[in-house]
């Protein structure tokens, strides 16, 4: 009776987890399919803790368990809830790691109870690759991802190290020489130090993979990391012949990679590109291929507002910037007073605005913007053209020509808003510092561009005011 | 199915080994079969994913792979009483897999309930 409540469980928790991820596809569907899959996980949860046996025994230690789930939940929700929107992208970094590592602890254990129970490795190969390849993947999965939180966090720099790529294959080499030497039994050393020294390696592997890689690219780095601690989960649902782990972990490490695959599209750069190029960190790109003694125009607030306010069709083009300075809502409060004097306003959301995709929509969102105002790369570009003012907020690299018109720029190739076809351009930064790719953007020189310089919450929140004046 | 003469195939498919990998199959068919199906609906499902929600996918994806928390359940529960390193670690693994549940499915839920506000609107 028992085990076969289990397996329905798991049935039901593995069909959550399809379905819920298939409504996470789709706008109108996705926070059902959130709710589904957590429902589904819940049940798994609980029936393994109450219904699942091993020779006739069932688990023991609840109140160990229960402190365990009592303690991450409150403090899981309470990090999630607290959290600002700007930095969601760290948190799924930083939760994707307690994955990884809950992974690589599952290894550890296990590898020492065959080892206590007197097991020869040699002879149980597909067990032993097993556990040790749930430890590999569970670990670079950990520390890449606690490497790419503190990028994101502002924490860390890219560093690259000399031969970076070598080192890093090496690492990869010595992994593998390890793991079948101490399967094949070729090396012969105590296999536990060896476990911890796989376990060493693949520390150092996860993180001096991520070191090297942008913070503009980590989205990616980090969809590619899920994907990985899916796979580790399916390792752990192969040890275990768990079904629902199998299912989760399988689906995830698929979906994850398709995902992934598909960020890199819409970023037009390739995923080999991605980790052995560095986008962010190569400072020293395309050096001369702008006019760097360029010279911009300035524009005052006064005549900004009045600019806008005699328009018919202002484009807005949100950035990094915007959400840095929590000026959500000031924009929005822009957007109201302008469209009150008649003004059409857009929004033009480029695919890698801001630091993930979909980041802009999400800041936007909580400032009540209406959904239909928010208009993608592909339905925006044509409009520019018809466009009396853009205003950029904070947003460099998205608007950068360079990617048009200079083969040599670390960003030629991606498609990027074309906001120079419009009659006036405005760009709303603090200082002329260059963006996240760390490039020259030859927009601010161009002739129809004023630079609004100032922190985007004080900026628009003195257009508010000076447009109201203008009423 | 007929057999085929050792002497007319390339040493190394002999039929002994051609049958020693259907017994493979056989034996694990379960777990292929899984797997298989498994890796194509995590294609399937992916499939025409508007660029706005690559996020919380990820992040949902990234809850769901939380599930690996089982087997950190699974270790606690077979901890005996004095192994004290699978008490402890078996106990963090669980906190650690609970974060990434909980926190993930949080997470995923506050980035969707921006959008579900203002669709509605």
């Amino acid at each position: 009776m028992n085990s076969g409540l289990l397996s329905l469980s798991y049935l039901i928790g593995s069909v959550s987890f399809i379905i819920g991820l298939k409504m996470l596809s789709h706008p109108e569907t996705a926070r059902k399919g959130n709710l589904y899959a957590a429902i589904g996980m819940t049940l798994a949860i609980f029936a393994t803790i109450f219904l699942y046996t091993k020779d006739g025994v069932g688990l023991g230690n609840h109140l160990w368990i229960f402190g365990g789930l009592i303690i991450g939940s409150v403090v899981g929700t309470m990090a999630a809830k607290k959290v600002q929107m700007t930095a969601m992208p760290q948190m799924v970094s930083l939760f994707n790691g307690m994955g990884g590592a809950c992974a690589a602890i599952i290894s550890i254990v296990e590898f020492k109870h065959m080892i206590h129970m007197g097991t020869d490795i040699t002879s149980n190969p597909v067990m032993t690759t097993t556990i040790l390849l749930g430890l590999v993947i569970g670990t670079v999965s950990f520390t890449g991802s606690m490497i790419a939180f503190g990028k994101l966090n502002g924490n860390i720099n890219d560093k690259t190290l000399p031969l970076q790529q070598v080192v890093n294959i090496g690492l990869l080499v010595l992994i593998v020489v390890v793991w079948i030497g101490m399967v094949s039994g070729f090396i012969a050393a105590d296999p536990m130090v060896m476990m911890y020294v796989l376990l060493i390696i693949s520390a150092l592997y996860g993180i001096l993979f991520v070191m090297p890689i942008g913070g503009a690219d980590m989205p990616v780095v980090i969809s590619l990391l899920n994907s990985f601690t899916g796979v580790a989960a399916a390792f752990g649902g192969f040890l275990y012949d768990n079904s629902v782990m199998l299912t989760g972990g399988i689906l995830v490490g698929s979906a994850g990679t398709v995902l992934t695959v598909l960020m890199c599209k819409a970023m037009n750069r390739s995923l080999t590109n991605v980790i052995v190029g560095s986008f962010g960190g190569n400072k020293t790109s395309g050096a001369g291929s702008t006019d760097s003694g360029g010279v911009y125009k300035e524009i005052s607030i006064t005549d900004t507002a009045v600019l806008l306010m005699y328009s018919k069709k202002v484009i807005i083009v949100p950035g990094y910037g915007l959400a840095v300075a929590q000026a959500q809502h000031t924009c929005h409060e822009l957007e109201k007073v302008l469209e009150k004097n008649g003004v059409d306003i857009k929004y033009a959301i480029h695919p890698v605005a801001g630091r993930m995709p979909g980041h802009m929509n999400v800041l936007l969102a909580e400032a009540d913007v209406s959904y239909d105002k928010l208009l993608d790369m592909e339905e925006i570009n044509p409009e520019f053209s018809n466009t009396d003012v853009v205003l950029v907020l904070g947003a460099n690299d998205v608007v950068n020509p360079s990617a048009k018109t200079d083969p040599s720029s670390p960003i030629y190739g991606m498609p990027i808003l074309d906001v120079e076809n419009a009659a006036h351009v405005i760009v709303n930064k603090r200082s002329m510092k260059p963006g996240y790719a760390g490039i020259e953007n030859p927009l601010f020189f161009d002739p129809k561009t004023k630079m609004l310089f100032g922190d985007a919450k004080d900026s628009l929140n003195k257009l508010v005011q000076e447009i109201k004046n203008l009423d | 199915m007929k057999r085929m003469k050792s002497s007319n195939l390339p040493s190394s498919l002999n039929p002994i080994d051609m049958e020693q990998i259907l017994n493979l199959i056989t034996e694990h068919f379960d777990f292929i079969f899984l797997l298989i199906l498994m890796i194509i609906l995590g294609f399937e499902v992916i499939s025409r994913v508007p660029a706005v929600l690559h996020t919380p996918l990820m992040s949902g994806a990234n809850a769901i792979h939380g599930v690996v928390i089982i087997g950190a359940i699974i270790v606690m529960g077979q901890a005996e009483s004095d192994n004290y390193l699978a008490l402890i670690l078996g106990f963090l693994a669980v906190i650690l897999g609970t974060l990434n549940v909980v926190g993930g499915f949080v997470v995923t839920d506050r980035m969707l309930e921006m959008f579900k506000k203002r669709k509605k609107n």
